[in-house]
């Protein structure tokens, strides 16, 4: 079994003077409206439990009030916990004290802001920089530092523009560059890309893609947008009135979705894509033997099997990860599961 | 009727002796914390007085071109025309040496404001509860009319340029107070977490991120308090401070139209050019290419 990177356990924090009594509401299984009516404290975030892997992006997902720019700041305490455990590398950074803290943010953890949050009064280099020189790193190491990410996010031209001269794509990628100068094992992301065009956005995606291939991290995204959260997550982490309310990867978020929240997520998305073979197995051909024929691996996607099955007059088998056989899809089966997904976009 | 109001106004004329209790404090002031007063009558004598004297050191020839060139090079030739023209008239009227008293006296009077008022920002945009103290306290700095400073200055310090600066520090501060506490309010909350989410300390946080962001606030606050200064020190001529306010003075008192024509307009020229050239300052980050 693999050990965590970060591990939260029971996390709560409830803004406000009296959390006590709110917090017990809670635990009584009030929702966030009602404890807000009682008491006038309010709920960010709820009893949340999650484990991130090592090397994982791990997003979390919600509409706005959901709670989840409240629980990524809780990771690195820009947010103060109201109570529960944070553990990364056997610590709990909810009981770090404040120096603890300032040296653990400066050495393994990083963010990037929705509003890049970039310090107009310096260049690019010393924005990039700026990390390392708050941990005390002598000039000519962090400049070097800052060129070689900077060149990572291709910026290398830009280094001795301001912010205010470069287009919100290329303030991001600066961005991101300050985050990657202090080389951290944890890239926490604040809807990062939601201020940029759709063009943008899927840009700056491939390219946190490509930096995550040449170097892992374990990276947590905060995203509204469905589209993103499949195209970037490892696992998905579902979040409502500051309560998790489903974690899984993108094919289990959209094939068993837990309530008519996680549905919502999915209008105007087109989910087909992300559906396998295993998804598409036509129930009318259970226990049906193909005869031989031809099988398909279970992770093949949609696009792929149409082409093949559509070319065929009798269905075609698949087969699970151990090669055993699944079940049949014929050409029916698999047209009706596209018509069923239509009907969310 | 009028009997009656004439009463009334009569009756209530002492009900609160708000001025005779005032005059107790400042008496009692002076007669127990005289040694206080002295001391830093003596410091800002020292201080004010250093300045006037290098200000009056610099030859002419020197400080003219030396404002010039600044002009040019910050704002335009234009600027550096009108520097040059405002200068030489301020020479020919011969007041140049009044205006160099009365800019020593600005100046003092607005280092002095900006050693008490920026560290009093940056406390106020910290604490709620200290920028409810001192606000309605700005308020009334700013508002009293400015002569009354000078009564209880003059009688704690007796006639000169200690009581002229000391009474400019109180009315010219409230600007700069106010905008180096509102320029650090104004800073986004995503930029401070920033600072935060990278590791800086508070004293990082305030010198590296907070006060950068809020330059060009606090600088709109320090021309503010510079052009209050300038004002408040020709006000101050009247317990001896000195300087231009010495000619307007006397144009009041002789009711010298000439006079007071040609001293106020060296007022007015030392203040378009403290003013113009300490504003460029405040806007230099906006750079092109």
């Amino acid at each position: 079994m693999l050990k965590p990177k970060i591990s939260v356990n029971n996390l709560y924090k409830i803004f406000g003077s009296n959390t006590a009594k709110a917090q017990k509401m809670l635990d009584e299984g009030r929702t966030k409206d009602e404890v807000f009516a009682a008491t006038g404290q309010v709920v960010g975030v709820n009893k949340v439990s999650f484990d991130v892997n090592p090397g994982e992006i791990y997003v979390l997902m919600g509409l706005s009030g959901s709670g989840k720019s409240t629980l990524i700041r809780l990771i690195n305490r820009l947010v103060e916990p109201s109570c529960g455990s944070i553990n990364i590398d056997g610590m709990d950074i909810a009981k770090l004290s404040l120096p603890e803290l300032v040296k653990w943010r400066r050495k393994r953890v990083a963010m990037v802001f929705q509003s890049f949050a970039l310090m107009p009064h310096r260049n690019v280099l010393d924005n990039a920089a700026f990390g390392l020189e708050m941990a005390g790193t002598s000039r000519k190491v962090r400049e070097e530092r800052a060129m070689q990410v900077l060149s990572q996010v291709g910026l290398q031209a830009y280094a001795g523009k301001y912010p205010s001269q470069l287009s919100g794509g290329m303030q991001q990628r600066v961005g991101l560059a300050r985050a990657l100068a202090v080389d951290p094992d944890i890239l926490l992301m604040d809807e990062a890309f939601s201020a940029l065009d759709p063009l943008k956005r899927v840009e700056m995606q491939g390219l946190m893609l490509d930096l995550q291939r040449e170097q892992q991290r374990t990276i947590l995204f905060v995203s509204h947008d469905l589209e993103e959260a499949l195209r970037i997550g490892s696992r998905i982490a579902i979040m409502e009135g500051g309560n998790l309310v489903q974690v899984g990867t993108a094919h289990e978020i959209i094939t068993k979705p837990a309530n008519a929240y996680v549905r919502k997520f999915f209008e105007g998305v087109d989910t087909s894509r992300y559906l396998t073979a295993a998804d598409l197995l036509d129930p009318a051909l259970n226990g049906h033997s193909q005869g031989g024929g031809l099988c398909l691996p279970w992770s093949t996607t949609l696009p792929e099997a149409m082409k093949i099955v559509l070319d065929r007059s009798e269905p075609v088998g698949v087969t699970d990860a151990s090669n055993r056989l699944m079940g049949c899809i014929s050409a029916r089966s698999l047209l009706s599961k596209i018509s069923q997904e239509a009907r969310h976009v | 009727m009028s009997d009656v109001l004439t009463q009334i106004t009569d009756a209530t004329r002492n009900m609160l002796p708000l001025g005779s209790w005032v005059n107790a404090g400042v008496r009692w002031v002076l007669e127990h914390c005289g040694k206080f007063f002295d001391a830093i009558g003596a410091v800002v004598e020292r201080f004010a007085g250093a300045v006037e004297q290098g200000l009056l050191a610099i030859p002419v020839w020197v400080l003219v071109p030396l404002v010039v060139i600044i002009g040019t090079r910050r704002l335009g030739w234009r600027f550096g025309l009108f520097a040059a023209l405002a200068q030489a008239l301020i020479i020919v009227t011969g007041f140049w040496p009044q205006t160099m008293v009365t800019l020593g006296l600005t100046l003092s009077a607005t280092v002095i404001s900006l050693i008490f008022g920026v560290p009093l920002g940056i406390w106020c945009a910290r604490s709620n509860a200290i920028n409810a103290i001192v606000r309605p306290v700005l308020d009334f700095m700013q508002t009293m009319p400015a002569f009354v400073y000078l009564i209880p200055a003059a009688m704690l310090f007796g006639l000169g340029r200690v009581p002229g600066t000391i009474a400019t520090v109180i009315f010219a501060m409230p600007p700069v107070v106010r905008l180096t506490s509102l320029g650090i309010r104004q800073v986004s909350s995503e930029q401070v977490e920033a600072g935060n989410a990278f590791g800086c300390t508070s004293t990082q946080l305030l010198f590296k991120v907070q006060l950068p962001i809020a330059l060009p606030t606090i600088m709109a606050g320090v021309n503010q308090t510079i052009m209050m200064a300038l004002s408040m020190v020709i006000i101050a001529s009247m317990v001896g401070a000195g300087g231009l306010g010495n000619d307007v003075l006397a144009s009041i008192q002789r009711l010298d139209v000439g006079l007071g024509f040609e001293s106020g307009l060296a007022v007015v020229l030392l203040a378009i050019i403290l003013d113009r050239l300490t504003e460029s300052f405040g806007a230099s980050r906006k750079r092109d290419n």
